[in-house]
């Protein structure tokens, strides 16, 4: 559009959205309440949600136990469902199979009393389970209502949940074997928590301007450092994450350590790594053709510029090449040198160009699935 | 080999495969005599196809004995050949040759795959922005593709009227576009006790940093006449089978929280929470809700999950803090870093990136001497709040060993702490929020190792 049809345009689209747009005039003027909706002229997307709706998706329950649905399970009801739907992965005693880590372990009765679970000060005690660190007793049995089973979340019922949550706090020592856990005592439990107490509210990392409590130091010169090595990967670690060869880029100004050996002793053997991970990189792409459809070795080799299946471009059509050479022995062969030479005369008087870019195994997937049909 | 003679960026043919190391660490040292060309030309002639084979990339640039170097003597194929046609990708991939760049899983990290974690490969990107393929992945039951013509976001709680939102609703809102870095919690969570992994991609790869797109939280808040007095906290909730639940700080929300629906320009990928998740800007990814479904406004915190039994920090006195959210000044050279080797002595762009939850980067700092002596960073490019910023800084490397470490200082003035400072006050079983310094070590065959040093 040129300069001098611009201006009139942008007035007529000016007001033609006038017209479209009289409330934003009228609005401020005859609702004072809702000053705004004349500035936000978007406030009517969306619509209102229905009660059901909310209903539906409003399933947390909160510390305080707000969303807390009425219901109630015995124990033994929560080792019915728990053998039933929970062993494979937690355990039959929620010590947990190797799939999943332990939920119940390490609190005391002690701890119910304290509401400090003793073991977390130890920097030996070797893992933290479930029962340790919750210090809500909503949580548990939102999560569970929420995300378990697994494999089929939300779908146990309300009591199936009190029921688990029952068993899982009777393992652990915080209530008896023949309690009945319900809405009306979730409370009372609560105070029973091994590690309720062990929790601290760190508002100076909830707030973005929060202060924080480890400083640096921004020395220049001469700062104090001992210079040794702490800490370091010991060498039978050295493969643990695979070979970094192939984990880094083939080129640049560095490779990626070939961890496949131990590392050179000798600064003569420096970037000893690189070829390695250049070959290994190679070696993984030329698989990585072979193993190609056809189809897409058509595509990578530009062949599908002048040729398609069946139709007929620039070249035949695959399926009109297969058709001609039906029955014939030596088409392969003809075939092949064709695609890798080129020719004309064929087909018509457009000439096949060479194609030494494509490797000997991609063009005999190519020329067999070609003659084939190229289906 | 004079570092002032070396040449940025070159490659330097690497003999291992032509000749024994004896042959070899003679032709390093006598690499301008006509002797050593001569016996690397020689070999190299005998193992021409293994070299085509390894490909250009291990290639020597240098011309040799002969007239020039063969890469540019013999013209190649795709400088003799037809190319591919235009849309011959519908949705363009990665070159085969980056094939090595890829996001990875850290053995033995976690149990179950569905609950897991893969880590960008930091040590291969450029810029801030982080490729949406290589983004990280965390999720806490498995990602799904969800059909955006049946997701729904409903905005309820200590509100006036509770709303109800297609995607179609939502993209119509005011959009605003914005530069953000994503970091878990438990980012180099690692790395607390002692060295534990060998590369920047397994310490710091729960990093990435996207220019995201969607509408303001505060804006729908606003639609729904929120209770901003009262209702200080909300609940995101996600719509896959975890429900992923968090609780979010409304002074965050009427901040700079999205509602986003892409990321880098096109829609999210599924695996980072497509069609919607929240982007909550200087906080631990676990809050950015994936799938998000809900928002619920109220007038205390949730105590979901994730903040009562995963994602609280250990204490030594064994208690454990609780609602940490924010991810504080932080940086780590990407290149060279663990597991790296360095191709020759001479120059190098040693270059990292930098970030902090609470605003910008203010100054990047570079050691080459452990700490010792530090010098400041160049900062590249865009220099944005809670966002990813690269720095560079020029390095002549002389062949002896050397520990490389940066520190950053954010705006607030925090500066980056070194792993016995955070230790002093938060012990080494916090798991979440290690923000500390990271050390590489170059050793003096080039290869470069995690280490521990202060």
């Amino acid at each position: 559009m040129s300069k001098r049809s611009d201006r009139p345009m942008r007035a007529v689209i000016a007001s033609a959205l006038l017209a479209l747009m009289p409330f934003a005039f009228t609005g401020a003027n005859a609702q004072p309440a809702s000053a705004g909706a004349a500035a936000k002229p978007w406030a009517d997307v969306g619509r209102p949600a229905t009660p059901a709706e909310i209903k539906a998706w409003d399933i947390d329950v909160r510390a305080d136990f707000k969303g807390l649905p009425p219901g109630s399970a015995s124990v033994d009801k929560g080792q019915e469902v728990w053998e039933e739907k929970c062993v494979t992965c937690h355990g039959i005693f929620g010590e947990s199979t190797e799939v999943f880590t332990p939920i119940v372990g390490g609190t005391t009765k002690e701890d119910v009393k304290t509401g400090r679970v003793a073991n977390l000060t130890r920097p030996d005690y070797p893992q933290r389970t479930t029962m340790m660190k919750v210090s809500q007793l909503s949580t548990l049995w939102d999560y569970i209502n929420r995300a378990m089973p697994w494999n089929a979340p939300k779908s146990l019922t309300v009591d199936e949940v009190y029921a688990v949550t029952a068993y899982i706090l009777h393992l652990a020592d915080v209530i008896p074997a023949d309690f009945v856990l319900s809405d009306k005592n979730m409370a009372e439990v609560q105070q029973r928590l091994p590690n309720r107490n062990g929790k601290v509210v760190y508002n100076e990392m909830w707030k973005v301007s929060g202060k924080p409590d480890v400083q640096g130091t921004d020395c220049m010169k001469n700062c104090a450092t001992d210079m040794n090595i702490r800490s370091a990967l010991p060498e039978y670690a050295r493969a643990s994450h695979g070979n970094l060869a192939e984990q880094n880029r083939v080129v640049g100004p560095f490779r990626g350590a070939d961890t496949t050996r131990p590392p050179a002793a000798d600064p003569a053997k420096l970037a000893a790594a690189a070829t390695t991970a250049a070959a290994v990189t190679q070696v993984q792409v030329s698989k990585g053709t072979a193993l190609k459809p056809p189809l897409e070795i058509a595509k990578d080799s530009a062949c599908l510029a002048c040729h398609s299946v069946d139709r007929k471009l620039v070249g035949p059509a695959f399926k009109d090449v297969a058709d001609k050479y039906k029955g014939d022995d030596k088409a392969a062969a003809l075939l092949t040198q064709k695609v890798r030479e080129g020719g004309q005369g064929n087909w018509g008087t457009v000439p096949m160009p060479a194609n030494p870019q494509v490797t000997d195994e991609d063009l005999a997937a190519l020329v067999k699935w070609i003659l084939a049909g190229a289906h | 080999m004079d570092p002032s003679k070396a040449t940025p960026g070159r490659i330097r043919m690497a003999p291992e495969n032509t000749l024994t190391p004896e042959e070899a660490s003679q032709a390093r040292k006598a690499r301008r005599s006509f002797m050593a060309k001569a016996l690397a030309m020689g070999a190299g002639a005998s193992a021409a196809g293994a070299a085509r084979a390894a490909g250009a990339s291990a290639a020597s640039s240098a011309p040799g004995a002969g007239d020039g170097d063969p890469a540019i003597l013999n013209l190649p194929l795709h400088t003799r050949s037809l190319g591919q046609p235009v849309a011959a990708r519908g949705y363009g991939v990665p070159s085969v040759w980056e094939k090595n760049l890829q996001r990875r899983e850290s053995p033995g990290l976690t149990r179950v795959s569905a609950a897991s974690v893969s880590f960008a490969p930091l040590q291969g990107l450029f810029g801030i922005i982080t490729p949406n393929g290589l983004h990280f992945e965390r999720h806490h039951q498995g990602w799904y593709d969800i059909d955006p013509s049946v997701h729904r976001l409903m905005v309820m709680g200590m509100v006036k009227a509770p709303r109800v939102f297609t995607m179609d609703d939502l993209m119509r809102l005011p959009a605003v576009s914005r530069i953000h870095f994503i970091e878990c919690g438990a980012n180099t969570g690692m790395e607390w006790g002692n060295v534990a992994v060998p590369t920047v991609q397994y310490t710091h790869g729960m990093l990435s940093c996207c220019e995201y797109t969607g509408v303001r939280l505060s804006t729908l808040l606003d639609m729904v006449g929120a209770d901003t007095k009262k209702g200080r906290y909300l609940l995101a909730e996600g719509a896959d089978g975890a429900s992923m639940t968090r609780t979010i700080s409304m002074d965050a929300a009427l901040d700079d929280v999205m509602v986003a629906w892409a990321m880098n320009g096109e829609m999210l990928r599924p695996e980072n929470g497509y069609p919607l998740r929240l982007v909550v800007p200087g906080v631990q990814g676990v809050s950015w809700v994936k799938y998000l479904r809900r928002i619920e406004v109220g007038d205390q915190p949730f105590y979901t999950k994730d903040e009562v039994v995963h994602y609280i920090d250990l204490m030594p006195d064994g208690t454990h803090r609780q609602f940490t959210s924010v991810q504080e000044v932080k940086s780590v050279i990407t290149t060279p870093s663990g597991g790296q080797v360095l191709l020759d002595k001479g120059y190098y762009n040693v270059t990292g990136l930098a970030w902090s939850g609470r605003g910008r980067i203010k100054r990047v700092d570079v050691s080459f001497d452990g700490g010792r002596n530090w010098r400041t960073a160049r900062l590249e490019g865009a220099v944005l709040s809670k966002a990813l910023t690269r720095f560079n800084v020029d390095w002549v490397w002389d062949g002896s060993p050397a520990i490389l470490q940066s520190r950053a200082i954010d705006e607030t003035g925090q500066v980056q702490p070194k792993i016995n400072q955070l230790r002093a006050v938060r012990g080494t079983r916090s798991i979440y929020h290690n923000n500390a310094i990271q050390s590489w070590k170059v050793s003096e065959t080039g290869e470069v190792f995690n280490v521990q040093a202060f």
